[in-house]
């Protein structure tokens, strides 16, 4: 039992440290190692459409996690006031964008994005007063619309286990002290539910960085990292893109742990057992 | 404002509706400046609705409530000049014992200065003796401790009124007592007005000027602590209020003579003839070891059980066609106490014996 468990880990992680080890691989083999060099990653970040790719990736991870934390934390408190029937029908639709595979919310996207252009572009055309109109496409705003979509469903999952175990009381407690409502959302609520909204933001952006299936429908002619990553390996692994990936992994790990730090003190610090 | 309001807090038919559930039906109730009421009364007698009423967390669905004689309707709870101990404390975790206690302070516009609004904190935990203990976390703290806490948040402000919902509940009996003295004497030293809820009848009637006995959504009984236990309106109240022993059958034309189920004869104050229930309390009775007499206004009997309680001995008596009665005897009384299976003869005074039409 205990071997058939190591095998399990071991083909789960053993390519990932593949691909690290030849990251620094000093040969342009990706099966023999022939030297320690940080070559690949200089490589790498001098490129310029790599570069540009990253820059992209990193614009629409964060405003989609931005939007996706302050939509999904409103959602989430609103979900609290909510009757439990309706409460009941938003939670499973939120589930529901979760579990839905990547191609179908991608081809959804797509196809929703595509009827609203169809109708939002000749509508500006004609309304708008000189010859050219502004035209909306598939880019920035499409994957940003996508990705925040999808994580807004995390994000409000995440704070809507914050606020339900916040209690009533100290709302109460807050507007019984002669705070205003919302002076008791920004001193008493806000500052309870921060290091979950946090943690939805790290995740969001996570996710929104590593994505390629939804990225890829929505994307257009923009090229994010995990779709540049996607091209260049048609045309063979190289070490450079080792190189890439293992720099995405690290700079993933650090976000994910980050994020499970914030969830994890502040559970410690409500049950006051430090 | 009219003249000064004699009343801190007054219900004027008060009513409050859950979907089909009436929880407080038509109480008229007034709360005299300074005063220490507790509401006593079981678990969903509406008593905890009635002070989330007056914290304005809960608006009645008809009647109004006065707070100083201005009618409160539709005001919420953070323009009342009232403030609230809550049951679990509901001490905001994030912020330390001082940002805790001043926070009421803080929300005041216009604003109170800062080194009056640190000079008033400080002065509330020297008052609940937390003197040393502002920048410590509230999650570091004791039960007790957190408990002092919310105290000195609420007092801080210098409410009208302050709300205490059933704030002892959580802690341990020793830690309890001495919190009820704390209290008791707080109230004295502030003088403001303290309504406090519990269903713990000892808690209701040491630390209260008036208890108000509430039942299904009303109040039974309104009056100082010694009146509800010595003269209780109803049977709900002497019931609650208290060891019971009780008594049923018909008190006889004349008026003197309840004569029980049995054919027993028992001597009684002046009462209107008819069927009742009567109730006697366990320490108003007196309890001679030896065989019992005749007589049929003698209660003679078996000891069944013996409870040592520390201060008095108690003891459940099977009377003769009867049943059992509670007994308490001080410990000096009991200094050679009676075993169980000895006979024992049972008397007490007419007065002492309450009755109510059954």
């Amino acid at each position: 039992m205990r071997a058939f468990v190591s095998f399990v880990y071991l083909f789960l992680y053993a390519p990932i440290a593949l691909v690290v080890l030849f990251s620094f691989n000093a040969g342009r083999s990706a099966s023999e190692f022939t030297g320690f060099s940080l070559a690949w990653y200089g490589k790498a970040f001098s490129n310029t459409f790599l570069i540009q790719a990253l820059q992209n990736s990193l614009i629409i991870a964060f405003t989609s996690a931005l939007l996706a934390a302050v939509f999904g934390t409103m959602a989430a408190l609103a979900m609290e006031r909510m009757g439990a029937r309706m409460r009941l029908v938003f939670d499973g639709l939120f589930a529901a964008a979760i579990v839905v595979p990547g191609v179908v919310i991608g081809i959804a996207t797509l196809v929703a994005l595509a009827a609203v252009f169809s109708v939002l572009n000749p509508a500006l055309a004609s309304l708008w007063p000189t010859a050219t109109p502004p035209q909306f496409g598939l880019g920035y705003f499409s994957i940003i619309a996508a990705h925040g979509l999808f994580s807004m469903a995390v994000v409000s999952m995440i704070v809507r286990a914050r606020i339900a175990s916040l209690g009533r009381d100290i709302v109460e407690a807050s507007n019984d002290l002669y705070a205003t409502p919302f002076g008791t959302f920004r001193q008493i609520v806000l500052p309870q539910i921060m290091p979950s909204v946090l943690a939805g933001f790290l995740l969001a952006f996570t996710f929104s960085f590593d994505d390629f299936i939804i990225a890829f429908f929505v994307a257009g002619s923009k090229t994010t990292l995990p779709i540049y990553v996607f091209a260049s390996i048609r045309r063979g692994v190289t070490p450079e893109i080792n190189a890439v990936a293992t720099t995405v992994l690290i700079a993933s790990l650090f976000l994910i742990f980050a994020a499970r730090f914030l969830m994890r003190e502040k559970t410690m610090r409500t049950s006051g057992e430090g | 404002m009219t003249a000064a309001a004699v009343n801190d807090i007054e219900f004027r038919s008060v009513s409050k509706r859950y979907g089909e559930v009436l929880a407080v039906s038509g109480i008229d109730v007034a709360v005299p400046k300074g005063a220490f009421v507790a509401l006593l009364g079981p678990s969903g007698c509406g008593k905890t609705t009635c002070l989330r009423m007056i914290g304005g967390f809960e608006q009645p669905s008809e009647g109004t409530v006065l707070i100083d004689g201005q009618p409160m309707n539709g005001v919420p709870p953070y323009r009342r000049p009232v403030n609230m101990v809550f049951q679990h404390y509901a001490l905001f975790p994030h912020l330390d014992v001082e940002a805790n206690v001043s926070y009421g302070l803080r929300q005041r516009r216009p604003r109170i200065e800062r080194r009056e609004v640190a000079k008033r904190t400080a002065q509330a935990l020297e008052l609940v003796r937390l003197g040393g203990f502002a920048k410590r976390r509230v999650h570091e703290m004791s039960g007790g401790q957190q408990q002092r806490v919310a105290l000195a948040r609420a007092i801080v402000n210098r409410p009208a009124v302050l709300l205490l919902d059933e704030p002892l509940a959580a802690l341990d009996r020793k830690l309890r007592t001495a919190m009820q003295i704390e209290l008791q004497s707080l109230q004295r030293e502030l003088g403001i007005t303290f309504l406090l809820v519990t269903h713990d009848q000892e808690e209701a009637l040491s630390m209260s000027d008036y208890v108000c006995v509430m039942n299904a959504g009303q109040i039974v009984q309104m009056a100082p602590p010694q009146e509800v236990y010595d003269r209780p309106r109803t049977l709900f109240v002497a019931d609650f209020v208290g060891k019971t022993n009780r008594l049923s059958g018909t008190v006889e034309a004349g008026g003197t003579t309840l004569r029980l189920g049995d054919g027993r004869a028992l001597p009684v104050v002046a009462q209107t003839p008819g069927a009742v229930t009567a109730v006697l309390r366990p320490e108003a009775i007196r309890l001679d070891r030896g065989e019992c007499s005749e007589r049929m206004d003698a209660l003679g009997g078996t000891v069944t059980h013996r409870i040592f309680l520390g201060n008095a001995v108690e003891y459940a008596v099977a009377i003769d066609g009867l049943g059992e009665m509670l007994v308490t005897a001080d410990r000096s009384a009991a200094r050679d106490p009676a075993e169980p299976g000895e006979r024992v003869n049972l008397s007490f005074k007419p007065e002492s014996l309450l009755v109510f039409p059954a």
